[in-house]
């Protein structure tokens, strides 16, 4: 078994920071303890809610929908929030909106 | 009452962006039971209680949501009655030969104004439930696994047109509207859920204006008991929940919504009531529809509004 670390990630908007561990998504840390910042959304890389740009810092991405990361998105660290899984301190800045009900 | 038509949800075919890991999902921690897996790759379940080979299926994708959702009919002549109603209708009808779904027989497939594909089919192998059909129990040991509801019961749509594609499915396909929800502003009606049986709703729709988007897939439970139950294995399997557990005024159910592992949500259900086709529809309005959403709080969740796969 790998060995857990923390990792500090900071929002880069609101200067929001908070202790991410390696074995949870950057969305997960952030709402266990409680912090806001990042939009959640499914949770699951499906909907695209929680679209952030890993602007410095190194991360393990795993599966998410091509509806809403596209290749030169990966490229350029544009991914979903809910599965990107830090290995450094990591920065992000917040890209995905909250798509707004027609309705409203 | 009578049932003739359409008799019901059939099935739902739905991506996942990894799916090892959505079949221990729906058959563990949902606690659906795997009934095959076809040529393509699909991988069928039912509920414990259902009686046909499959009504959720699942396949592998680089993108999540819906791929078409199924209603069975009585039989093969309603089948092609229907087939030549829509195109009398106008829809554009398309046949898929039997045996492309394991189990089942031919399909009717079309695309709604929403942007679904919706099919209708009329035969699909009996595998029962388990039980024996001369003196059963009342449940088998699959009604204990995972959450374990005992059917797939309904779909809730988002898409473009739902005033356009309600009037396929009450005017041509025997449906009647049960409840609908009155848009801000006097836009016209935001939503619809409709019958074809003696359910609250068999299939709901909301105007959306990406088209063909999957709000849930509904699976129903028998207490309310086995909806707190439900929280209970969503909590202990860290599933991520949207809302609840609590009670819509919409359909007056007690539910659950979360998402699966590929960010499709699906809900956990009991309640509602029985209409009868007589009965007036009930209208909720914009301003009251926190409490349709969610009516212990009346809060309208802004996730539940927007987030679709």
């Amino acid at each position: 078994m790998s060995e857990q670390k923390i990792f500090e990630v900071t929002i880069n908007e609101t200067g929001v920071t908070y202790r991410c561990r390696s074995d949870e998504s950057l969305l997960h840390g952030m709402e266990r303890l409680g912090k806001r910042g990042i939009p959640s959304g499914c949770r699951g890389g499906g909907c695209g809610v929680c679209k952030v740009e890993v602007v410095c810092g190194d991360y393990v991405a795993r599966t998410m929908s091509c509806d809403h990361v596209s290749d030169d998105d990966r490229c350029h660290h544009r991914l979903l929030a809910c599965k990107v899984y830090p290995t450094s301190d990591v920065t992000v800045e917040v890209i995905g909106k909250m798509r707004k009900n027609v309705c409203r | 009452m009578a049932m003739s038509g359409v008799m019901r949800p059939g099935h739902a075919c739905v991506r996942m962006l990894d799916l090892d890991e959505a079949v221990h999902f729906y058959r563990d921690v949902l606690g659906l039971q795997e009934t095959g897996r076809d040529k393509q790759g699909r991988v069928y379940f039912k509920g414990w209680d259902e009686r046909d080979h499959n009504s959720f299926v699942i396949r592998q994708a680089d993108k999540a949501g819906l791929d078409f959702f199924g209603f069975r009919v009585l039989d093969v002549a309603t089948l092609n009655k229907l087939d030549s109603d829509l195109r009398a209708f106008g829809v554009a009808t398309e046949r898929i030969p039997a045996g492309d779904m394991l189990e089942t027989g031919e399909r009717v497939r079309f695309e709604s104004p929403s942007g679904h594909l919706y099919e209708l089919y009329a035969e699909k192998t009996h595998v029962g439930n388990g039980m024996p059909l001369v003196n059963p129990g009342p449940w088998p040991d699959a009604a204990e696994h995972g959450i374990a509801p005992f059917r797939m019961d309904h779909a809730l749509l988002y898409g473009p047109n739902v005033a356009k594609t309600k009037e396929i499915f009450t005017q041509v396909l025997g449906f009647r509207v049960v409840e609908y929800v009155e848009g801000p502003g006097g836009a016209g009606p935001a939503a619809f859920f409709m019958s074809c049986s003696h359910k609250a709703h068999d299939l709901a729709i909301v105007e959306y204006p990406e088209p063909g988007k999957l709000h849930h897939i509904s699976f129903r439970l028998d207490s309310w008991e086995k909806v707190l139950r439900a929280a209970d294995l969503m909590g202990r399997n860290k599933v991520p929940i949207d809302i609840g557990p609590t009670r819509h005024g919409v359909t007056r159910g007690t539910t659950i919504y979360a998402w699966d592992r590929s960010g499709n949500r699906f809900e956990t259900f009991c309640g509602s009531y029985e209409p009868y086709p007589d009965w007036q529809p009930i209208k909720w309005t914009w301003e009251e529809f926190g409490h349709g959403l969610d009516y212990p709080t009346g809060k309208l969740h802004e996730t539940f509004l927007s987030v679709v796969t």
